[in-house]
């Protein structure tokens, strides 16, 4: 009984975090937009600097007609929304964010391995909506985001496995326990791959062509209205804490830090993941949006070579060390 | 398959597991059946999903932890993806496909059920009187490893030239196709050919 309710708690504690942090992420795109772009955003819901605004878009969302196009493919029209979303939350229980047991939904040993994995199942989520809403703009949208998740997947992976062949292990909390301060150092092109090629994966500026509004309206997503679409805007901010997260627990030493690691190790590691999305966001505003080819390019003949020399140079400091 | 492999010791005191393991096989049985029945194309490729999650969900039973996730990695992750690609490319139709069908289907029905007997004989015939003790790590990322590089490395090593010469081969054969076809068609080798490639090396360097 005990272990049961463990496991229901913890599994509480991480659905908590998985409906608070995309939100807090969400508002914080607004400002942050809002001050790069010397504008005000939303002010005025809720009173204090327009908190309030996501509950009212959430809202919105629910009130919002639920339409299923007349030639669409309903089943798996309604289905699309819930796939691209869960994968999201199931990686979110393999995040450790402390030391110990108690701060990690549930260990898993191969959790390298099972968040890279889960993860990819996400863009399926995309392509069902890209099919199954019988429109040439979303059809497109598919097209592309296959095609990108096609490419990035690779350096993404590689980038992955530089880091567990430095740490010896796959499992997660592994990887953080096992990690030096000289790691950053040597971990960085690594770092970078696969931070960039998280991006591209979550379809985020500058690789949003999938969805790139001035050409095919919203890709894949065109056809949604209502909660299924908030449900697709979720799953993209859910991503970026995820990706963060991911970064954060892989190349920056998630809750290690100069002080404190004992008892606030958890702090650290929020405060890492904060400031990654705060450069996501960073991102969205201050870069242009890259072409399909220019995207193809950048992953085929910078980023797996890029990834591959990082292997090798891992595999070199590491024989060097021992 | 499944029946046979849990018979003998779970009609008569079946664990939790053993019945999780019989269920979600059937599931995924089921699931197959689908895939090679329905006239809905890119139906078939979701059911394929399913299909190949219900095989994963079994290597986790049989706590064949890493096998697991590198199923849903590479089938379900990539695999597919590449599956839906090719589907969306050729513009698969919302509804039923009239001509997906073959005259092949008698052939093909008798070569799958003769595969399926070969080796659910092969895997009784090898595995009957052997046990998984799942309490104990058995297929941990660790045990996979050590296994892999030590009393498999030269299957391994060999798989991995097998890769690699299947990966030029695909290059040379794009290629070819390039010199010989318009530019709209090599446009579209180019496009589907490049990803395929790619998982080739990437199995590799997973499984390294």
């Amino acid at each position: 009984m005990n272990d049961a309710l463990d496991v229901a708690l913890r599994l509480l504690v991480v659905f908590g975090v998985f409906l608070v942090l995309p939100l807090v992420i969400g508002q914080t795109e607004h400002k942050v937009m809002a001050h790069m772009q010397g504008r005000l955003g939303p002010m005025y819901a809720g009173g204090f600097h327009g908190w309030a605004q996501l509950v009212a878009d959430g809202v919105k969302f629910a009130q919002k007609e639920d339409v299923v196009p007349a030639g669409a493919d309903r089943r798996i029209f309604q289905l699309a929304p819930a796939v691209a979303l869960l994968p999201y939350l199931l990686v979110l229980v393999a995040i450790p964010i402390g030391p110990g047991e108690g701060a990690v939904g549930e260990v898993v040993d191969a959790g390298l391995f099972f968040v890279l994995a889960v993860m990819g199942v996400g863009v399926l989520g995309s392509l069902m909506a890209g099919w199954a809403s019988a429109n040439k703009f979303s059809l497109l949208g598919g097209l592309r985001t296959a095609a990108q998740l096609l490419a990035y997947e690779l350096p993404m992976l590689l980038a992955a496995a530089s880091v567990a062949m430095a740490a010896g292990t796959v499992s997660l909390p592994g990887i953080v326990e096992a990690f030096e301060w000289w790691w950053l150092p040597w971990q960085i092109v690594g770092a970078l791959v696969f931070f960039t090629a998280g991006l591209a994966e979550l379809q985020r500026p500058p690789f949003d062509m999938p969805v790139a509004d001035s050409e095919i309206i919203f890709g894949a997503y065109t056809e949604y209205t209502g909660l299924r679409f908030a449900l697709f805007l979720l799953a993209e901010y859910a991503g970026i804490v995820v990706l963060c997260g991911l970064t954060t627990v892989l190349f920056l030493g998630g809750w290690q830090g100069p002080w404190g690691a004992d008892g606030l190790g958890w702090v650290w590691t929020l405060l890492k993941t904060a400031v990654l999305a705060f450069v996501v966001i960073w991102l969205r505003v201050s870069y242009p949006r890259l072409r399909e080819d220019q995207l193809q390019k950048l992953a085929w003949t910078t980023l797996v070579p890029l990834a591959l020399a990082q292997i090798a140079l891992t595999g070199i400091v590491k024989v060097a060390i021992q | 398959m499944t029946l046979a492999a849990a018979a003998p010791y779970g009609f008569l005191s079946p664990t939790g597991v053993e019945v999780s393991f019989l269920l979600v096989g059937l599931v995924t049985f089921a699931a197959a059946l689908v895939t090679v029945t329905t006239k809905q194309l890119v139906h078939a490729a979701l059911w394929l999903v399913v299909a190949l999650g219900g095989l994963a969900v079994e290597y986790l039973l049989l706590t064949a932890e890493f096998i697991a996730w590198v199923q849903v990695l590479i089938y379900v992750g990539s695999v597919v993806v590449l599956l839906l690609f090719g589907l969306m490319l050729t513009k698969a139709p919302i509804g039923r496909s009239p001509d997906a069908d073959s005259g092949n289907r008698w052939a093909a029905l008798t070569v799958a059920v003769a595969a399926a007997a070969t080796l659910v004989w092969v895997v009784v015939d090898a595995f009957r009187t052997q046990w998984i003790d799942l309490d104990a790590p058995q297929g941990t990322t660790a045990v996979t490893g050590a296994m892999l590089f030590q009393h498999w490395v030269l299957p391994f090593e060999a798989l991995s030239v097998l890769l690699l010469a299947a990966l030029v081969g695909a290059i040379v054969l794009s290629r070819k196709a390039d010199a010989k076809a318009d530019a709209k068609a090599d446009a579209g080798t180019g496009g589907a050919e490049s990803p395929a490639d790619a998982a080739g090396p990437a199995d590799k360097e997973r499984q390294r």
